[in-house]
């Protein structure tokens, strides 16, 4: 059960910023981001649906990847709440994205040595996407903090408001650290001297500064969310819920 | 917009020992946008393994008015096509 929990934490994770960024398909500023944007949006989804998938096997009571994702309510998801911060601009977006993949990057590296076959796999194949995400929102980032005095000033706003959010990425639930200690999982504080090297690459071409944090926000692994949590939910959960058991 | 993101070509290798083939063009700050913005536009289906990007001020075209003059002559000079002798089966594609 244990690792189950574990596993619908991660998966949480990818749904929740694929669906975030999901949400700027149709609406980013030129057709280039319009298209790379979703791109990242699958990347997560994808990884989502395969631990959802292998998280409902293990828990052995014939939930599919489809119950997980769309029956469970605000309450029951566990994601961080790093994810689930809303898009914004886009310099949140671009930092949140490259916040998120500087801490997955490393972690799945380190989870292709994972004692589970499945998770291993998601590893092989996510660790380049979360390369490639580092990669786009960090070029974002240094522009944009490089940039013109408005990207400035709205880069520096999402460093002061995103970074809060990121001391919970490295802490394990009491689930985490079963998964954790049964070799299914890496242990998330290992990957911040990794996380830390990344932003300060970035940061340092970008003229930012990572912030003193001295209150830094967690809860989302019990549960506890921001309320925009529940509206994302609510229209991503809403055809499901409208026609239980739909396929395509 | 176009003075901030100028315009760019992009050129894509299908695979290994292929040449790169003109695909499209897109709008970038710089050639490492350009370069992932190729990749996210135009590799989206496993188009290649190999992208190049070009400033399209870079490229020097042909003028259109001078279409007669400047491929009209060939059309009559039918044997530089290699098409008056049989290649052996065993060649293969050439």
């Amino acid at each position: 059960m244990a690792v189950y929990n574990a596993l619908l934490e991660l998966a949480d994770d990818h749904l929740v910023l694929g669906h975030r960024i999901s949400e700027w398909c149709g609406h980013a500023p030129m057709l280039e981001e319009d298209l790379a944007m979703p791109n990242m949006a699958l990347d997560l989804i994808g990884t989502s649906r395969t631990l959802y998938e292998r998280a409902g096997q293990l828990e052995g009571k014939g939930q599919s990847e489809d119950d997980l994702a769309y029956l469970r309510g605000e309450r029951d998801y566990r994601n961080c709440l790093l994810v689930e911060r809303p898009n914004e601009d886009f310099a949140h977006t671009m930092l949140r994205q490259l916040y998120f993949a500087a801490f997955m990057h490393p972690y799945w590296v380190a989870a292709q040595q994972s004692s589970d076959e499945v998770v291993q796999g998601v590893a092989g194949k996510a660790q380049k996407e979360m390369a490639y995400h580092i990669r786009h929102a960090g070029e974002w980032v240094i522009r944009l903090g490089d940039g013109t005095e408005e990207s400035a000033a709205r880069m520096r706003d999402a460093v002061e408001a995103l970074s809060i959010y990121v001391d919970e990425l490295f802490d394990s639930s009491l689930a985490a650290q079963e998964a954790e200690a049964a070799g299914v999982l890496p242990s998330r504080a290992d990957m911040r001297a990794e996380w830390d090297k990344t932003i300060a690459q970035v940061f340092d071409e970008a003229l930012l500064a990572f912030p003193e944090v001295p209150f830094a926000q967690s809860g989302g692994r019990e549960g506890l969310h921001d309320e925009g949590l529940g509206h994302m939910l609510a229209e991503m959960q809403s055809v499901y819920r409208a026609h239980p058991g739909a396929r395509w | 917009m176009v003075n901030t993101t100028p315009l760019w070509e992009v050129f894509i290798r299908p695979r290994n020992g292929l040449a790169h083939k003109h695909v499209g063009s897109l709008h970038a700050a710089d050639e490492v946008m350009a370069l992932q913005a190729a990749r996210d536009v135009y590799t989206r289906r496993g188009e290649g393994n190999s992208v190049w990007v070009v400033p399209s001020a870079a490229v020097t075209a042909s003028d259109p008015d001078q279409a007669g003059e400047n491929f009209e002559p060939t059309g009559e000079k039918i044997y530089r096509h290699p098409t008056f002798y049989e290649i052996p089966e065993e060649v293969g594609n050439m």
